[in-house]
C-alpha cells in the first residue's frame, strides 16, 4: 500500500530535459521509479534518456496513462507549470522547484479549487526533496538507499532533516512505508495534516513521524486534528529551538513572525495534544523504538 | 527585501495612498533647505533605517526651526540606532526624510500581509493605532479587524468600507479609507510584497487620513520581474555577512555563540543547532550551503563562519543527498590547508559516497574530529570547546 506513491504510479517530469531534470530522472529511473516520459515545450516528439518528450502535459497524459508528476522548472515558470499538470489530470505533483513567489502560490492554490474534491490533485512543495515509499517509488532528490521499508510514514519540511530520522530508524531495523516532503515554503501545495489523513487510512502505516519546524501554523493544525482524529501514534519533532524570533532560517517559511510559530511553543502545544515528541534531534531512533514495541 | 519608509510612501502614494509633503537629506544643510521647501511651521526629521520602533529610539525629531531641523540632522546622520527589530548591533542612519508636521487627532493601525492559514492576503486594522502589532494582540486582541482577500477576484470595495466603518471612522472619511486600503492591497498584489503596514495611519484634525509612516517588504523571490523595486535595495542596511553569504549562494544568519556551523539543508541546520544547545554549547551561526556543494563553495562557508571572531569551535555536519560527500571532504581539507585553522574542527560526514569522503579527510592527516551521529558530532564539538577555551 504506502500513501500516493505506489508501483503503479507513472510518472512525468516535468522540466525534462534540462540539467537538474535529467539528473535527478536518471537517478529515479535507476532507483526503479516508473518514469513514463516528460514534459520540455519546443521538444516534443524527441527521446530523452529513451523516453518520450512532450510539448505539453495535457498530450503526455493522453499518451502515457501518467498519474504523477514531478516539476524542476525553474521558480518563474514553475506555478504555470503546476497548474498544468493540476489541469491535465495529475493526481500527485511533486514540486522540487525553491524560490516560487508566494503570491504566484497563492493562485496556484486558489486555481486548484476549481477540481473537486476526488479530481484535485495532491500537490507537495515546492522547495521540498520530494517524497518516497521505499522499495517502490522515488519521486525526488534524496540518497535512496538510505530508506528501508516498513511500516512508518514519515512527513516533513525539511529534506537533510528527513534523512537524519530515516537512517536513525534504518539502524535500528525500523522501515517507512513513504516518506513526504511537504517542503519549506510559506505557503505550500499540501500541510501535514492532508498527509495525516492519507496515513491513517494506509493498512500498512502503524505510526507518523511528523519533522515540522518554527513558522507558521501547520504543525498545530495536524496536532489538533491527530488528537481528535488519529488511532495511530503521532510523533513530531520541531526543528529551531535556538533559533531567534524575526529571523529567517533558510528556509523562506522558518520565520517566528506570530504567537505560537516558535519552536518552545509548538512542542508544547504537541505534547498537549497527548502526541509523542522527540526530545532531541538525535533521539528519532530511541523513540521510535519504543513507539513500535508497543504497537506490536 | 525591505525597503525604507520615504520609499514606501511614493510607491503607495503612486496607488492613492495619502502622505504629507516631504524630502530626502543627506546633510543638515540639504535637511534645513528641504524643510524651508516644504514650508510650514512644524518638520518631522526622520531617520531611514529598515526597523520599526524608531521613535522609541531616538530616531524621530520634531522641529519648529530650521535652525532645529539642522541639529536635528546633524544629530541623527551616522548615528546607530537600537531598537528591538535591530537587535543589539543596531542599524545606522545615512538618510533622512523631512516632513510636514501635522495636526494627528486620532490613530489607526493598518496591515497587509501574508497569511499562511488562509493562503492569502489578509488585511489586520485596530482603531488602537501607534501600538506595534505584537503589542496589540497582547493587549487590545478585541480590537482587532482581520479581513482574508479572496485571490481569484481580489479585495472589494465592500471590504475596504466594511474595515472604514469597524474602524469607527466618520462617513466623510469612509470614502479616503476604502480608496487607501482599496490602494495598498493593489500595490501589495502588483509588486509582489509580503508585507505593507502604515503605523500609525493619522485621522488629522482637519479630517484627513494621512498615512504618518509606512512600511513595504518584498518578496525576494520575485524580484526577477521588478527591476524598479530590487533598485530600492539599501545594502547599508543589511547584515554585511548575511549580505556576503547570500552573494555566494550560502544561507547564514549571525548568531551569539561560539561554535560555528556549516551544514546542509535548512531543516538539518536548525536540528544541529538545537543539539549544540542539547550538548551544553551555543551556536555562533546558521549556515546552510546548500545542494551541490562545491569544493570551492565549502571553502567560502569556511571563511564567512571564521569571519566571526567569536567563533572557537566549528561543527560541519552534511547528510549528502545531492551533494557528495568526497566534494565537501574535499571542500574541507582545501579550505584548513588554505586559512590556517586555529579553533577545532569537528567533522560529521553521511550519505552520498560517504566512505570516499572519510577515506579523503583520513588520508589529508589534518587535526580534524571525526563523528559518525549527529549527537557524537554536537558532543564532540562542545567538549573541543571547551577543551579549546578552558571554559566550561
Amino acid at each position: 500500500m504506502a500513501i500516493h506513491l505506489t508501483r503503479e504510479t507513472k510518472v512525468l517530469v516535468q522540466g525534462f530535459t534540462g540539467q537538474i531534470g535529467t539528473f535527478h530522472a536518471s537517478d529515479m529511473i535507476s532507483y526503479g521509479t516508473n518514469i513514463v516520459g516528460g514534459v520540455t515545450p519546443g521538444k516534443g516528439g524527441t527521446k530523452h534518456l529513451d523516453k518520450p518528450v512532450f510539448n505539453t502535459m495535457k498530450e503526455a497524459v493522453e499518451a502515457t496513462g501518467a498519474n504523477a508528476s514531478i516539476v524542476f522548472v525553474p521558480p518563474p515558470f514553475a506555478a504555470d507549470s503546476i497548474m498544468e499538470a493540476a489541469d491535465a489530470g495529475i493526481h500527485f505533483c511533486v514540486a522540487i522547484t525553491d524560490g516560487i513567489p508566494s503570491h504566484d502560490m497563492i493562485r496556484v492554490k486558489r486555481y486548484m479549487r476549481r477540481y473537486k474534491a476526488e479530481d484535485k490533485m495532491i500537490l507537495t512543495g515546492p522547495n521540498c526533496a520530494g517524497s518516497i515509499s521505499p522499495g517502490k517509488c522515488m519521486m525526488g532528490i534524496m540518497p535512496g538507499h538510505i530508506y528501508m521499508e516498513g511500516n512508518v510514514g514519515v512527513v516533513g519540511r525539511s529534506g537533510t532533516l528527513g534523512y537524519e530520522a530515516a537512517s536513525q530508524i534504518k539502524s535500528i531495523g525500523i522501515g517507512i512505508s513513504t516518506s513526504i516532503g511537504i517542503g519549506g515554503d510559506p505557503i505550500n501545495g499540501s500541510s501535514f495534516k492532508d498527509h495525516l489523513i492519507a496515513f491513517e487510512e494506509d493498512p500498512e502505516t502503524k505510526a507518523v513521524i511528523m519533522i515540522g519546524e518554527i513558522g507558521g501554523p501547520q504543525e498545530i493544525e495536524a496536532a489538533q486534528w491527530a488528537q481528535e482524529n488519529m488511532s495511530k501514534p503521532l510523533v513530531a519533532y520541531i526543528a529551531g529551538l535556538t533559533a531567534p524570533k524575526g529571523r529567517r532560517m533558510g528556509h523562506a517559511g522558518a520565520i517566528i513572525s506570530a504567537v505560537g510559530e516558535s519552536a518552545a511553543e509548538k512542542v508544547e502545544i504537541l505534547k498537549d495534544c497527548g502526541h509523542i515528541v522527540v526530545p532531541n534531534p538525535s533521539a528519532f531512533a530511541d523513540t521510535m523504538k519504543e513507539v513500535m514495541a508497543k504497537i506490536s | 527585501m525591505d525597503i525604507h519608509e520615504y520609499q514606501a510612501k511614493e510607491i503607495l502614494s503612486g496607488y492613492g495612498v495619502p502622505v504629507g509633503v516631504g524630502g530626502l537629506a543627506y546633510s543638515p544643510e540639504q535637511a534645513a533647505y528641504r524643510a524651508q521647501e516644504i514650508g510650514g511651521e512644524v518638520w518631522v526629521v526622520k531617520a531611514q533605517i529598515h526597523s520599526g520602533a524608531r521613535g522609541k529610539a531616538g530616531g524621530i525629531k520634531v522641529c519648529k526651526s530650521s535652525e532645529e531641523v539642522s541639529r536635528a540632522a546633524e544629530e541623527l546622520l551616522g548615528k546607530k540606532l537600537i531598537t528591538h527589530q535591530t537587535g543589539e548591533q543596531g542599524k545606522v542612519c545615512h538618510r533622512l526624510y523631512i516632513e510636514e508636521g501635522c495636526n494627528i487627532d486620532r490613530e489607526i493601525y493598518l496591515a497587509f500581509v501574508l497569511d499562511r492559514a488562509n493562503e492569502s492576503v489578509t488585511v489586520i486594522a485596530s482603531a488602537e493605532g501607534g501600538m506595534e502589532i505584537e503589542q496589540l494582540a497582547v493587549e487590545k486582541s478585541e480590537s482587532i479587524i482581520k479581513v482574508a482577500v479572496e485571490p481569484a477576484v481580489g479585495m472589494q470595495p465592500f471590504q475596504a468600507r466594511e474595515i472604514a466603518f469597524a474602524l469607527g471612522l466618520d462617513k466623510s472619511q469612509v470614502n479616503q479609507a476604502s480608496t487607501l486600503i482599496l490602494g495598498c492591497y493593489r500595490a501589495m498584489r502588483d509588486l509582489d510584497a509580503n508585507m505593507v503596514e502604515i503605523n500609525p495611519l493619522a485621522v488629522t484634525k482637519e479630517g484627513r487620513l494621512l498615512a504618518v509612516d509606512a512600511k513595504m517588504g518584498f518578496d525576494d523571490n520575485a524580484l526577477f520581474r521588478h527591476q524598479n523595486i530590487s533598485e530600492l535595495r539599501d545594502k547599508s542596511q543589511e547584515d554585511a555577512r548575511e549580505m556576503r553569504a547570500a552573494d555566494r549562494g550560502l544561507s547564514y544568519v549571525g548568531l551569539d555563540g561560539n561554535i560555528g556551523c556549516i551544514i546542509n539543508g535548512a531543516g538539518l541546520a536548525m536540528a544541529s543547532m538545537d543539539m549544540i544547545m542539547h550538548a551544553g554549547g551555543e551556536p555562533a551561526n546558521f549556515l546552510d550551503i546548500g545542494g551541490g556543494a562545491s569544493p570551492e563553495r565549502t571553502t567560502k562557508a569556511f571563511n564567512l563562519v571564521l569571519s566571526d571572531d567569536n567563533v572557537e569551535c566549528i561543527l560541519v555536519n552534511i547528510f549528502a543527498g545531492i551533494n557528495r560527500c568526497d566534494w565537501i571532504a574535499e571542500g574541507i581539507v582545501q579550505a584548513v590547508r588554505s586559512i590556517e585553522l586555529k579553533v577545532p574542527l569537528v567533522v560529521r560526514l553521511s550519505g552520498t559516497n560517504v566512505e570516499q569522503g572519510k577515506k579523503i579527510l583520513e588520508e589529508a592527516n589534518l587535526p580534524i574530529i571525526m563523528a559518525n551521529t549527529l549527537k557524537e558530532a554536537a558532543d564532540k564539538a562542545v567538549e573541543a570547546w571547551k577543551k579549546h577555551t578552558g571554559k566550561s
